[in-house]
Order: structure tokens, then C-alpha cells, then sequence
């Protein structure tokens, strides 16, 4: 009976809690009159970005309903073709046949950047090796070749590390760095960035990837192709395995989506996109 | 009132009994249900003899062969380490140590089942891969013979206090027989003693062989991922586990993809059905 009591009292305080909770935030928000909906589809690498910012962007606007779903970069653009999002995620750009097809359907697919993702190679700071061609990057990856020494480096067996398939970051060194050949099968596969960095600063033959934004002191990054992967770098267009993340709209945005994107190209919504893991559009 | 009482009883106890035979149902349905689907557009003969793990490149293939062997070989890894441990801790709980240091060594051993396997696996991780790598002069310390150890690790604790039990109801007449007939120590215990626990001794194999098949985090961390047939020890694999896991959290609702790690799945469900099946015939039945 006692006990019976004392939750109906812990029930009451947390209603009474909640509903002064609500109030409060109310009260706050009421600066804002924008109103409105936003949906959106797509790649499932801009899809962190595109959630945290929506968040963001709605706890300032409490009456503007964003929802985000993924699917892939084909998705979004099939989506934005088909009408039935605002805005379509695409992690990479529209393919020309892409672009015409929408055409005929009336649709002008409208290019808005925001965010840039770029990766470095990585390997141990014991190894000599400081430049790999992206030729050489896929050959090592073929298994082609087996020791450092082939490649001008020390005597040693190469360790392949790599990111389990499933992961975005192996998508960009997949299609970007590998043009889509096969990763040979006795690559070792880590599950995240940080995984992948700490197998490289323990095996003295390691090569690995992992997002710029994950580098470490620990580990020694190598230039491809003879550029250093920097953010100035991958801003400039000069570091190979970068991509750019997009948000496509049927042309310009307009109203509330534009304000949305506005919001992302802000610097308060960089410092989100750079919070992902990934690199400011300027 | 006595009457209601008695029937109250039988009920619960009577659901509490069924709502696990459900579950298990429930989860078999599941898992050929949302399998079954993959072999629409992936041949059976594909999945069981290639070798070829592809999921998500644009020539997609599933080929599981190679991640069964790396199942297989962390498991027989791990039972390699722990039953001659874990037996011979057993023997010496059981048969050899007095009464005091039993009492330290037994909760101590049962400390060691109780740690989550995320820490084994961070273990094996930070500190045995680079310590093999320096003491033993691998390439790399994420491989098959990194996680049998830490499987093995894992997986003493069941075998040794499973076994223990066992050997400990071997009724004292039978060794008080074998002392009697002139028989040492050490003929007591491997010719009398293990002997008539056999039963026990060999479920606890069977136990430990079922979890080091299906755990998940540590061979994720430390058994390196890599969907090939091994050649070595010091090869690194991906079982399983370590696939439907990983792969299981970005992978597209209703896609081949996804179903096929259901297929996995019915896979892992039969080895470690078979094993139970085999056990429960041959050994069970016999001794009884």
C-alpha cells in the first residue's frame, strides 16, 4: 500500500515537472515565426549532417517540422525527381544522365555544397615511405604488392587495414581511391576511424584510411599523388580522395528550405558539419 | 483455497516453461523468414562454397565460406587454450587443493566469467596484439591465434567450473575404492575420477564451444575481419558473428544485403544446433 503511494507521487512530480518543462520552453522560442515543413532523402553520409543541423534548426524554429530519412545518393535525387522530398542528399555529384532525365520531367536538379569529406592514408611514423600515387594505393590494395621494400620503403610485410564495408568512409576509398576494384580478401577490416588509427600506430607495416578529421600525432599520413591531405587541399579541389556532400533541390531553394540550407552554409551550422567529422564548405 | 493455490502454481510455472519454447520458435521463424528471402537472387551453392564476401560492392557477392572458417577457426583456437586449462584447473579445485585455497581460487575463476566481453576484446586489443607483435615478430596482432587466446580466456571459467561440479559428485566410495585397490593419486584421478564425470565434462566443452562460436565483440576487436580462408594461425579472419553484426547497422531494410546476414545467422543457429544434437544422442543417451 505504501509503495503504491509513493510511485502516484513520483508519477505526480514528474507530470507536473514535464508540464512545467514544456511551458518553459514555450515561453522561449516564441522569438521565431517561421513555419513550415521539410522533408528529405538520400545518402546515408550526409544524413548525419543533415539530421544535426535539422535538430538544431528546430529547436530555434519549434514550428518547423523537418524530417530526414536515407537511402542512398540515388534515392535522394530519384526523390527530388519524383517530387516527393524538398531536398535530395547526394554523396556525390548528379550524373549527366541524371541531369537530363530530370529535365525532361521539368525538374532543374539545383547543386547546393555543403559539406566536403576528404581521407587520408595513413601508415606507422616508422615507415619511410611519404608519397603513394593512387596507382599504387589500389595496387597495394590488390595485393600487389606485398612488402614496402617494392615501393622504395624498408624491408617489411604490408599490413592492409581497412574499414568494414559497410562504413562511408570505406565507400569514398571504394569508389574514389580504388575506382570500385575489389579489396584484396586478407585485408584486416576495423570497425571505426579510431580503430583503424590505433592499428596503424601498433603495426609497424600498417596501412589504413580514415577520415580527415580522425588524424592523430600517432600516426603518419602520406601524401597521394604528391599533395598533402589538408583541409586547404581538399578545399582547393588538388587532394584526390575527396568528394564533395550535396543537397539537391529543384532549383534554387526557395522559403523555408532556403533558410534551412542558409542555415547549414552558416558558420553555426559548419562548426555541425565539422562536429561529423567532415570539412567546412569554405 | 488450497485447491486454487496448487492449480495458481502449475499454471505459472507451466508458462514460465512454454514462454521459452515461444521464444525460441520466435526467433527461428525469424530467422528464416528474413533469410530465406536472399536465396531469390543468391544461389545456395554460392553462399555454401565461395569464398567471395562482397557485400556491398557494386558486383555484389555472398560467398560464406570463408566466414564459417573463420568461425571454426577462433572457436577450435579457443577450446585448443581452455579445455586443457580449464580441465586441469577443475582437477585441482576438485581433486587437489585443500579447502583454503579452494575458497580463494574458485570465487576468483567465477570473477573471470563475470567480466563483459568488450573488455576482453579491449584487451586483446591494446595490449596482447602489440605485445605479440614485439615479442614474437608477427605483422599484425589482429588474427586468428590473438583471439583464440582471448576467446580461451573467455571461455575457462564455464569449462572449469562446470567441470568441477561434475568431478566433485563422483561419489568418495569410488575413490576411497581406487586408494584401496593400491591405485596412486594420479591413476584415481585420470582412470576413476574423470572417467565416471565424463558426461559433465564434456557438456562443459559444449557449452564453452558454444560461446566462444557466438560471441561477437571480442572477435570483432581483435580476430582482424578479413573474409578470407585462413593459411596460418597468424592469419586474421572474420566470423560470423563479427559480419552480421558489424554489417547488420548500415545495411538497407528488406535489401539482399540485409537478408543475407540472416542467412548467417541460420547458419550460426545450425552449427550450434548440430553440436547440441550430437551431444545430447551420443553421449547423453549412452551413459544413461
Amino acid at each position: 500500500m505504501k509503495l503504491t503511494k509513493v510511485i502516484l507521487a513520483l508519477v505526480a512530480i514528474l507530470a507536473i515537472a514535464m508540464f512545467v518543462g514544456c511551458n518553459n520552453q514555450n515561453q522561449e522560442q516564441t522569438g521565431s515565426t517561421l513555419e513550415g515543413k521539410i522533408t528529405m532523402s538520400g545518402s546515408t553520409t550526409v544524413l548525419p549532417i543533415a539530421q544535426a543541423c535539422a535538430e538544431e534548426f528546430m529547436n530555434q524554429n519549434p514550428k518547423v517540422n523537418i524530417s530526414v530519412r536515407g537511402g542512398g545518393s540515388s534515392i535522394g535525387i530519384k526523390d527530388i525527381m519524383a517530387g516527393t522530398v524538398e531536398i535530395g542528399n547526394a554523396s556525390r555529384d548528379a550524373k549527366g544522365k541524371e541531369i537530363n532525365k530530370a529535365k525532361e520531367s521539368g525538374i532543374d536538379l539545383y547543386q547546393n555544397v555543403v559539406a566536403n569529406d576528404g581521407i587520408a592514408i595513413i601508415v606507422n611514423p616508422k615507415n619511410t615511405i611519404t608519397n603513394l600515387t593512387l596507382e599504387q594505393i589500389q595496387a597495394i590494395y590488390t595485393g600487389k604488392y606485398t612488402n614496402w621494400n617494392e615501393l622504395g620503403g624498408p624491408d617489411m610485410n604490408i599490413v592492409l587495414i581497412s574499414r568494414d564495408t559497410s562504413s562511408g568512409t570505406y565507400e569514398v576509398f571504394y569508389e574514389i581511391a580504388m575506382k570500385k576494384q575489389n579489396i584484396v580478401q586478407n585485408c584486416i577490416m576495423v570497425a571505426s576511424n579510431n580503430a583503424a588509427v590505433t592499428s596503424v600506430k601498433d603495426t609497424p607495416g600498417a596501412i589504413s584510411y580514415a577520415g580527415l578529421g580522425y588524424l592523430s600525432s600517432s600516426v603518419k599520413p602520406v601524401q597521394v599523388n604528391g599533395v598533402d591531405p589538408t583541409m586547404a587541399n581538399v578545399l582547393s579541389g588538388k587532394y584526390a580522395v575527396a568528394r564533395k556532400l550535396n543537397m539537391y533541390t529543384n532549383g534554387a531553394p526557395q522559403g523555408i528550405t532556403k533558410t534551412f540550407i542558409d542555415f547549414i552554409l552558416s558558420d553555426e551550422g559548419q562548426k555541425i558539419v565539422e562536429k561529423q567529422g567532415f570539412i567546412k564548405v569554405k | 483455497m488450497k485447491v486454487f493455490k496448487e492449480i495458481l502454481f502449475k499454471a505459472v510455472t507451466y508458462f514460465a516453461a512454454i514462454f521459452s519454447i515461444l521464444a525460441l520458435f520466435g526467433i527461428i521463424l525469424t530467422l528464416f523468414m528474413e533469410g530465406i528471402p536472399m536465396f531469390q537472387e543468391v544461389s545456395l551453392r554460392e553462399f555454401l562454397f565461395s569464398s567471395a564476401w562482397y557485400p556491398t560492392n557494386e558486383h555484389q557477392s555472398f560467398g560464406a565460406l570463408a566466414l564459417f572458417f573463420g568461425s571454426l577457426a577462433v572457436t577450435i583456437g579457443a577450446l585448443v587454450i581452455a579445455v586443457p586449462i580449464g580441465l586441469g584447473t577443475a582437477v585441482y579445485i576438485s581433486e587437489i587443493a585443500g579447502s583454503r585455497t579452494k575458497e580463494i581460487i574458485k570465487p576468483m575463476i567465477e570473477l573471470l566469467a563475470g567480466i563483459p566481453s568488450v573488455v576482453y576484446g579491449l584487451f586483446g586489443m591494446a595490449f596482447l596484439a602489440p605485445f605479440l607483435i614485439r615479442n614474437i615478430g608477427i605483422d599484425s596482432g589482429l588474427n586468428i591465434f590473438t583471439a583464440s587466446i582471448v576467446l580461451g580466456i573467455m571461455i575457462i571459467p564455464i569449462i572449469s567450473s562446470m567441470s568441477e561440479d561434475a568431478l566433485s559428485t563422483v561419489p568418495r566410495a569410488l575413490r576411497e575404492a581406487s586408494y584401496g585397490l593400491g591405485a596412486t593419486r594420479w591413476e584415481t584421478i585420470t582412470r576413476v575420477v574423470i572417467p565416471s564425470a565424463k558426461t559433465g565434462i564434456i557438456g562443459s566443452f559444449v557449452l564453452g564451444f558454444g560461446r566462444a562460436i557466438g560471441e561477437t565483440m571480442v572477435v570483432i576487436m581483435v580476430a582482424g575481419g578479413a573474409a578470407q580462408i585462413p593459411s596460418s594461425v597468424f592469419d586474421p579472419v572474420r566470423p560470423l558473428t563479427t559480419s552480421i553484426a558489424v554489417e547488420m547497422a548500415e545495411t538497407v531494410l528488406g535489401s539482399i544485403h540485409f537478408h543475407s546476414l540472416f542467412a548467417l545467422a541460420i547458419m550460426l543457429f545450425i552449427i550450434t544446433f548440430i553440436t547440441n544434437l550430437f551431444t545430447e544422442l551420443f553421449l547423453f543417451k549412452k551413459v544413461k
